[in-house]
């Protein structure tokens, strides 16, 4: 039990993750969580306005299992395998977070200053953030899963390029951006 | 029972995401700081499990779990879409520390602030779908 509440090594779960993106295959589907975010908006009906969400997202529902499946699992993890030793940062990266005003982690895995305030400030960052999110993972055709995961493991040069774009998007909200906002 | 296997498979994604803290808005900072190995090394080690098992199913021309023949599709071609896209998905990414699949997991654990990132991704979503046709691909 203790072994499963530490922080898991990146090489078992590197692993797993990519087992599961193996498994999808095996069920004859793709491993991309960005494309319930379509789904989502297709259930509204919304496609008979506009085309790109008039899709048979009736189709995608396994991955929506998949989904409700994850949230479980994140439920699981949280209420019965957390330990306080988890999300151990660099003392140098608590130092710098600390500049910012952002509270180091004390094995919670989300800081209090962002997700545990009602400020209308950050109440936009988080919209923004996933306005972000959602627009360019469908105008890139993928996330993390889509690309990043599946995409290089199939050594697709459109991920590569894909890839490439997030973490210039990454640095560059990272060093620049998070220090003007917070 | 037939959705039950993407029950577990999902569930399985939860717990490893979680647990590695892969769902951390911490880690992902560190990995645009260069500060810790550890997200690099879970990306790294995923693309290689599927690397390996995908060049296994293409050499052997493995059948999927209904007995048809695996095929696993190339990405559209394109420039300006992978581009503009992935740095778009990028600046979000670093801001609210969390891409699509942690943000349900997330909200599973039951941070219900990340509702509001679920939402900005769902307007996202549609404001791409709005103005698709405009855009450069």
């Amino acid at each position: 039990m203790e072994l499963l509440s530490q922080t898991w090594h990146w090489s078992i779960s590197g692993f797993l993750i990519g087992l599961v993106m193996l498994l999808l295959i095996y069920f004859g589907k793709t491993f991309g969580m960005s494309s319930n975010l379509r789904s989502l908006c297709a259930m509204t009906g919304i496609g008979k306005k506009i085309p790109f969400f008039d899709w048979d997202w009736k189709s995608q529902r396994w991955n929506m299992v998949v989904v409700v499946g994850a949230m479980l699992g994140g439920f699981v993890a949280v209420h019965f395998l957390h330990d306080i030793s988890n999300v151990s940062l660099h003392p140098k990266t608590i130092e710098q977070l600390s500049l910012m005003g952002i509270d180091e982690p004390n094995g919670k895995l989300l800081p209090n200053s962002l997700f545990e305030n009602s400020s209308p400030k950050m109440i936009i960052i988080l919209i923004i953030g996933g306005i972000l999110i959602g627009f360019g993972s469908r105008y890139a055709g993928g996330c993390t899963s889509g690309h990043a995961i599946s995409g290089l493991s199939n050594l697709q040069i459109p991920s590569l390029k894909a890839v490439i774009g997030f973490f210039i998007g990454g640095l560059i909200m990272a060093h620049f951006l998070l220090p003007l906002l917070f | 029972m037939n959705l039950l296997k993407y029950l577990l498979v999902g569930f399985l994604f939860g717990i490893v995401l979680t647990k590695t803290e892969a769902v951390s808005w911490y880690r992902i900072y560190e990995m645009f700081h260069f500060q810790s190995f550890h997200m690099y090394g879970i990306i790294g080690t995923a693309i290689a499990t599927g690397l390996f098992g995908i060049q296994i199913i293409k050499r052997k021309k493995l059948k999927d779990i209904d007995g048809m023949p695996i095929e696993i599709l190339d990405k559209e071609k394109g420039n300006a879409r992978y581009w503009i896209g992935g740095i778009l998905f990028g600046l979000g990414w670093a801001l609210v520390g969390s891409c699509p699949g942690p943000i349900f997991i997330l909200l599973g654990a039951g941070f219900y602030n990340v509702a509001f990132v679920l939402l900005g991704a769902l307007f996202g979503t549609f404001l791409y779908g709005l103005f698709k046709d405009k855009l450069p691909h």
